[in-house]
């Protein structure tokens, strides 16, 4: 079952590029068609693992096998994720101070860092689109991205104010 | 030294990394090039691009190879610079593990908390502004070097909002363009 576990998240981290969400969609075949947990619950566990801090497919898996295999379970699921991210980063990390100073891989690079910039702004904007952002909210958005940006205040900060913000706003509301 | 500020920034960015991948990037440039200087802003735009190339999550993915880098700029073997990374990586999943732990045991309780709900109204709308201060960071001198730089950024940002071009043919069709504008 061990192995089992550990492989399947193996193929989870190994075969999803793009970030956490992309990588649901396979979670979802391979945990719910196997008939490890039903299709309700991983809709939980999905909004659960979501308001978490942390690295959303990581927190999926430990959930997960914490649920099938309890802390043992946990871990090894984590690792099956990690596993194939770590072993290609490294890889590339150790085999990359011996081309960065190429003049072609400079040329490459030169190319592809204003594409970085670009390949963050529109997640940006998607998450703006998807969250439904009000004039009151935008505030907050462009007051936070100015803070850090201009005034460079710590993201850490900026999240501990807007988590209280939220709370004091959200509860008082809920009373009236 | 250098091993336990790795391991406390890591617990730092796992701890408050809230949004995904792309907000969590602000929080890492903040800590290793602006507070740390472990690398260079520059150093970390190219993490990100290699990220965005390779499977997993950007998270560890930026953790394993911060951790390896930090190490060897300071001058290490490669041996040593490893255990770099896999403190990064264990440190940024650590907060996961106890914080998954805990709400397993309260799960149902956790799943419609008001508390939680109530916090996400503030969370939301800042981690888009965290996302767009990843963004505007790396709006600089080193990464936008002449008026080709922001011709592919056009390029790349229209490609990719306008005809969703996945991530990994526009880093792709980037890395030609590059080639080609800087022949």
């Amino acid at each position: 079952m061990y192995r089992t576990l550990f492989f399947v998240f193996t193929r989870i981290g190994a075969f999803t590029i793009g970030g956490g969400y992309a990588m649901l969609p396979l979670i979802e075949r391979e945990v719910v068609n196997r008939g490890w947990i039903s299709k309700e619950e991983f809709i939980d566990l999905f909004a659960v693992a979501q308001s978490l801090p942390g690295i959303f497919a990581v927190n999926i898996s430990i959930f997960l096998g914490y649920k099938l295999k309890g802390i043992p379970g946990s871990i090894v699921c984590a690792l099956g994720t990690i596993l194939p991210s770590f072993v290609i980063i490294l890889a590339i990390a150790l085999f990359f101070s011996h081309i960065q100073d190429n003049v072609w891989v400079e040329k490459i690079f030169k190319g592809l860092r204003p594409a970085v910039v670009a390949l963050i702004a529109v997640p940006c904007l998607n998450a703006a689109i998807t969250i439904g952002l009000t004039w009151k909210t935008a505030l907050i958005a462009i007051a936070s991205a100015l803070l850090i940006w201009l005034v460079g205040v710590s993201p850490v900060y900026i999240i501990i104010i807007a988590a209280a913000g939220g709370l004091v706003y959200g509860l008082n509301k809920k009373k009236d | 030294m250098l091993f336990l500020q790795l391991f406390w920034v890591y617990i730092k960015i796992g701890l408050f990394g809230f949004g995904g991948g792309y907000a969590m990037l602000s929080l890492i440039q903040d800590e290793v090039v602006n507070k740390y200087k472990w690398i260079s802003l520059q150093e970390f735009t190219d993490v990100v691009a290699i990220s965005q190339m390779t499977p997993g999550p950007i998270g560890i993915n930026s953790a394993t190879y911060i951790g390896y880098t930090a190490v060897h700029n300071a001058g290490y073997s490669a041996g040593i610079s490893i255990l770099g990374s896999c403190i990064a990586t264990f440190a940024v999943c650590l907060p996961s593990f106890i914080l998954v732990l805990l709400i397993s045991y309260y799960f149902n309780r956790f799943k419609r908390n008001k508390y939680v709900e109530a916090a996400f109204i503030g969370l939301r709308p800042a981690t888009v502004g965290l996302i767009a201060a990843a963004a505007l960071l790396l709006m600089n001198q080193e990464n936008f070097i002449d008026y080709k730089s922001f011709l592919i950024f056009g390029a790349a940002f229209l490609l990719t909002w306008k005809l969703k071009i996945h991530p990994i043919l526009m880093i792709f069709l980037a890395g030609i363009a590059g080639i080609i504008l800087y022949w």
